[in-house]
């Protein structure tokens, strides 16, 4: 075999790749371009050619429902109230230990009610793991999809604090759909079984 | 939380097969141990791991780590052998009280144990009597005690155990600095003095490096015509084609190596330690961050090794697509793996952003089934976290039989025949296969030489019997084979996923129900997977309290350098950063 030949044959697949990255811009030159947004699944796609690279913060990968990052805490807009109910088991289950609450009492009785006067997430230590999310009882912490986080100063930005946690539960619907149909079916279904209990009940 | 103790009945390993042979030849010095394997008198050691190497066939040493029994007053090494033909462990044990701590040295029945028993001397503070080279390893001469006693406390330490209490139900937030008053990092002895601290890692290895520099070994001939002085060169922390915070220093005769010492713990953080104060679910997502490349194949062993102590198996589903994910694990890293040998060889990024555009379609998938591109945290005791959908299998399917068979045969068209790596990579970096196996280096870096020693074969865990695929294997041992094994092993990771993806099952992805605090019934168990670098495998002692006892990693890249100074001698300095690029080594795994 001639010396050279396997450089060359290399050679060729860099070439290969280099002209790749020219047809696909004259292939999307009449669809206004190829880093339109409308094209990013084909670019980013498994039949995808020529240039890989996202221009980020240009354009931005669409986010999987089930992306997670920094935990945030839902607030029921129908109910008007928080839906954690203060009962610890996220700041169990959590790696790092990042969770801080306080559960609320009762002022008038000093009993412990179901609602946080606290509540604290660490996100320097926090590690977005999701297992706060997925032990909750209630469905009343969720995982984010806002990964843009970055600030000048470490210590008190980063430490979310309640009113910073809670977030409607209108956007907890909006970036995790198909987890929020499952709640809404569950709580038919609760309801409908509740209805039956009570008719069991009247009828008897 | 307490240890097993023996007031409890334990139950005690019974003793047949190769176990009552070596019974039957030492007599009371080896007795039955507690739950598995059998303790073995210090004195006889040696002699009876010459015998179990030789004359039962047990040529491949796993994996050596230690136990901290302060109840019961001991120590207590723990080590795996196995048989290359396959089949299940011979599993010894050393005792030593706590105040001797010492038990003799392995280094010369299998120089695998090298690193091990220094790792163990430097977290457990065990001493190997007779190891050539009994220094610290991860940590730095000097530290103030062997953190994975159980008497010994981290800087910021608040717990014995997880949860902490201070976090609810009156979780006002502190933050851990400010818990110490010098709003510092540290726990100080009482008589700690700072002017006195002195860390001497660096002098003890220039004198190691040094006299074997000075003394007239006769392995190198000097030419005489040309004078050479040896001396002794520091190879990174952070060069960039070391592949993380790494060092090696070399002593060089000219620009020829003729011994290498890996220096590593930059990126030490005791995560058996911080695993040992987790519930056993917490572990799973720090496993994610061993090899980061890995986290899939991470979460996979971790959970056999629990689900052995269970006692449970994961739902058909689960178990394919636990499958699924650790073989396209196996590609990503092989992907990442070839990409950076080209780094190491001087072709900069070029050959490594070819390799992963495939990888990142692949992390898609990750992404979209666990949540996160890296850092999976996927795996349940007794099943997955995600079910995926149809349109998922679909995806996996496009890529598995159309992109990923192009994108590797184009790799191959762009590398394997191309005269300047062939020149750089044949007969570098030989490793024997008799070293290989006596070295204790696993996956890719031992098949290259010719042993065909693959878990998956060996003694197979999950559902990997059911595959029909061959245990790839290169004879020469040097860094191209290392590099073409890395190819062949994916071509046959396509043919598991193509088996796979058409078979997977509907079903639960869960068995039984999720639980955070599970309590896992007392005893040991050794898990261990063939991850892309090698045997992965963590050794779990439970004592059925929500926390692992002891929770140790057989980290492959760790154990792979001990080769290192085997493979360099005598190449160049060039060649160096090349034959370590082929072991495939990531830091935060080394480290741990």
């Amino acid at each position: 075999m001639i010396y050279g030949l396997g450089i060359l044959k290399g050679l060729g697949v860099t070439l290969k790749h280099f002209i790749y990255s020219y047809i696909e811009d004259v292939r999307y030159l009449f669809e206004g371009g190829r880093y339109q947004p409308r094209h990013l699944p084909a670019r980013q796609g498994p039949r995808a050619r020529g240039v890989f690279t996202v221009q980020y913060p240009k354009e931005k990968l669409p986010l999987p429902e089930n992306f997670r990052y920094i935990p945030f805490l839902v607030y029921d807009t129908q109910e008007n109230k928080i839906k954690c109910t203060s009962c610890g088991i996220c700041a169990k289950v959590c790696p790092p230990q990042c969770i801080w609450i306080v559960r609320g009492t009762d002022p008038s009785t000093g009993r412990p009610k179901p609602e946080p006067e606290a509540f604290y997430i660490d996100a320097t230590i926090c590690m977005s793991c999701g297992f706060c999310a997925e032990f909750c009882p209630f469905d009343a912490i969720k995982m984010d999809h806002n990964y843009e986080l970055s600030s000048y100063e470490r210590y008190e930005s980063l430490l979310f604090d309640l009113p910073r946690l809670l977030k409607p539960d209108t956007y907890h619907a909006q970036i995790h759909p198909s987890d929020w149909a499952r709640e809404l079916a569950e709580k038919e279904a609760e309801k409908a079984k509740k209805g039956e209990k009570a008719a069991a009940h009247t009828s008897a | 939380m307490t240890a097993p103790t023996k007031a409890k009945a334990v139950p005690r390993a019974e003793l047949k097969g190769d176990l009552a042979v070596l019974k039957e030849k030492f007599g009371d010095a080896v007795q039955p141990a507690e739950y598995e394997g059998v303790v073995i008198a210090n004195d006889v050691l040696l002699e009876a791991a010459r015998f179990i190497r030789d004359e039962l066939g047990y040529r491949y040493l796993s994996s050596l780590t230690a136990v901290d029994y302060i109840q019961e007053g001991y120590f207590e090494v723990v080590y795996h052998a196995y048989r290359l033909e396959g089949g299940g462990p011979l599993v010894f044990k050393a005792r030593t009280p706590r105040d001797v701590a010492t038990v003799p040295s392995l280094v010369s029945v299998w120089p695998g144990a090298d690193f091990q028993e220094r790792e163990a001397w430097d977290l457990m503070g065990i001493r190997f009597a007779g190891h050539p080279n009994l220094k610290r390893i991860l940590l730095w001469e000097g530290f103030h005690g062997h953190p994975l006693r159980k008497d010994w406390k981290e800087p910021y330490y608040e717990e014995e155990h997880k949860p902490f209490s201070s976090r609810w139900p009156s979780g006002h937030h502190i933050r851990a600095e400010d818990r110490v008053f010098w709003h510092d990092n540290v726990q100080y002895p009482l008589d700690w003095d700072p002017d006195q601290v002195e860390d001497t890692s660096d002098e003890l290895l220039y004198i190691g490096m040094g006299q074997f520099a000075r003394a007239e070994t006769g392995e190198l001939v000097e030419p005489k015509s040309l004078r050479t002085e040896r001396l002794v060169v520091n190879m990174g922390p952070q060069h960039p084609s070391t592949h993380g915070v790494f060092r090696m220093v070399v002593t060089l005769d000219g620009e020829t190596i003729v011994r290498l010492e890996p220096v590593m713990g930059y990126l030490h953080r005791n995560h058996e330690k911080i695993g040992e104060r987790n519930m056993y679910l917490q572990n799973m997502p720090y496993t994610d961050r061993l090899d980061y490349i890995c986290s899939m194949s991470n979460n996979l062993g971790y959970a056999i090794a629990v689900e052995k102590l269970l006692g449970i198996r994961p739902p058909e589903r689960a178990e394919y697509l636990r499958v699924i994910m650790a073989e396209f694990t196996r590609i990503v890293n092989h992907l990442w793996a070839i990409g950076f040998l080209l780094n190491d060889l001087g072709a900069f990024f070029t050959p490594a952003l070819y390799a992963i555009e495939e990888r990142e379609l692949i992390l898609d998938l990750f992404e979209e089934a666990a949540g996160s591109r890296m850092m999976c945290n996927y795996m349940r005791f007794g099943g997955v976290a995600h079910d995926v959908s149809d349109d998922w299998i679909a995806r996996a399917k496009e890529l598995v039989y159309n992109r990923l068979p192009r994108a590797i045969e184009e790799l191959d068209r762009y590398l394997t025949h191309n005269e300047l790596i062939k020149a750089r990579c044949q007969g570098v970096g030989v490793l024997p296969p008799d070293l290989a196996v006596a070295y204790s280096t696993a996956g890719p870096v031992l098949r290259a030489s010719g042993i065909p020693y693959d878990v998956r074969r060996a003694e197979p865990y999950s559902i990997y019997d059911r595959f029909d695929f061959d245990v790839a294997v290169r004879y020469n041992g040097d860094v191209y084979d290392r590099y073409l094994i890395r190819i062949d092993e994916m071509w046959q990771s396509l043919r598991i996923l193509r088996q796979a993806l058409d078979q997977i099952p509907k079903g639960e992805i869960q068995a039984g129900k999720k639980q955070y605090m599970i309590r896992v019934p007392a005893g040991q168990a050794y898990g261990r997977v063939e991850n892309p670098k090698g045997e992965l495998g963590f050794y779990i002692v439970s004592d059925g309290s929500p926390n692992p006892y002891r929770y140790h990693i057989r980290a492959p890249s760790f154990i792979n350098l001990t080769a290192l100074n085997e493979m360099c001698k005598g190449h160049k300095v060039a060649d160096v950063v090349v034959i370590l690029g082929s072991i495939d080594i990531v830091l935060g795994e080394v480290d741990r």
